[in-house]
């Protein structure tokens, strides 16, 4: 396989594992968070407001690493500097 | 296929590119300066207050609830620097209702002029509440060891704030632009309609975020 053929393969099968992997662990993390904060409003109903907020929070920060796994398997579809110096050639 | 509106270039002189993004942040901002303007002219005091005042009263002061109740001393003094975050992001989500729009922030640049804005306000914040020996004390809690790791903590906490607003707007655009070719009637309704829910939810995060960092650069020892 030329070099165009072999960067196009790589770039698509890493665009595919990262997305799949990269969202498994951001997954999991959440699960349990909202596992935990459900358990703890269902122990101390007063305090839901502060646990719902506190809960966003942290699931933002989790799903910011499933966000960089898309941002980084987006770039390799779509704006891929290997592919575009490869094609230039 | 394009990634943000970046691309999409009016004019440009030497260095300086004028394009799509800055065009519709400069709209957002007249939109938003001129509402506000208007609606401020006429304030009155009393119990019948008119409509629009009565949503900025309500959009004011839910804010500044919400800087107290996340541990945040005299809300007051913040309340314009993360106001103005919240509401412009909030505001320019809001709009990608609007048939023919991208959001700006769905580009790096405002995403990480936004980040670089909080990064700065952050020292800014900290010497002014505390005094400049103050602040950069804070850098070696709760030892010396960790003083690498505390500066790290600052560059990466920036660059996650700029990423992750870029990555769940963008991501809601590229993903009406996919399903637009697969399956054009309704399933490209409900995703606007989640990226609608995913923007406002962002908005309030990047709000909350910048408050908890303000609010761990200005507290004074042993609060």
């Amino acid at each position: 396989m030329d070099n165009t053929g072999t960067v196009a393969v790589v770039s698509i099968m890493t665009a595919g594992f990262t997305m799949a992997i990269g969202s498994l662990a951001p997954a999991f993390g959440e699960a349990r968070a909202i596992s935990e904060a459900m358990s703890s409003i269902a122990e101390q109903p007063d305090a839901a407001p502060t646990i719902t907020r506190t809960l966003f929070v942290g699931l933002a920060m989790i799903e910011s690493v499933a966000i960089y796994c898309f941002v980084i398997s987006m770039i390799l579809i779509f704006a891929n500097p290997f592919w575009n110096h490869i094609v230039a050639k | 296929m394009r990634i943000s509106s970046d691309s999409n270039i009016f004019w440009h002189h030497g260095f300086f590119k004028l394009n799509l993004t800055m065009v519709t942040t400069w709209a957002l901002i007249l939109v938003m300066v001129a509402g506000s303007r208007m609606v401020t002219s006429k304030l009155t005091t009393g119990v019948k207050i008119p409509r629009w005042q009565n949503l900025l009263e309500i959009i004011v002061v839910s804010i500044r609830q919400q800087l107290s109740d996340t541990g945040l001393k005299k809300p007051a003094k913040y309340l314009p620097f993360i106001g103005t975050l919240f509401l412009f992001i909030a505001f320019s989500n809001l709009c990608t209702i609007l048939p023919g729009y991208t959001a700006p922030t769905g580009s790096l640049s405002t995403t990480a002029a936004l980040a670089i804005a909080v990064f700065v306000a952050v020292p800014i914040y900290g010497i002014s509440e505390r005094g400049l020996i103050g602040y950069l004390k804070e850098f070696l809690h709760p030892n010396i060891l960790m003083l690498p790791l505390n500066i790290i903590s600052e560059l990466s906490r920036t660059l996650a704030l700029a990423v992750r607003l870029f990555g769940n707007i963008m991501s809601g655009a590229m993903i009406v632009a996919i399903l637009l070719m697969i399956a054009p009637l309704f399933f490209p309704d409900l995703i606007i309609a989640l990226g609608l829910l995913t923007g406002m939810v962002q908005a309030y995060i990047f709000g909350i975020l910048a408050t908890v960092y303000i609010a761990a650069a200005t507290q004074a020892d042993g609060e």
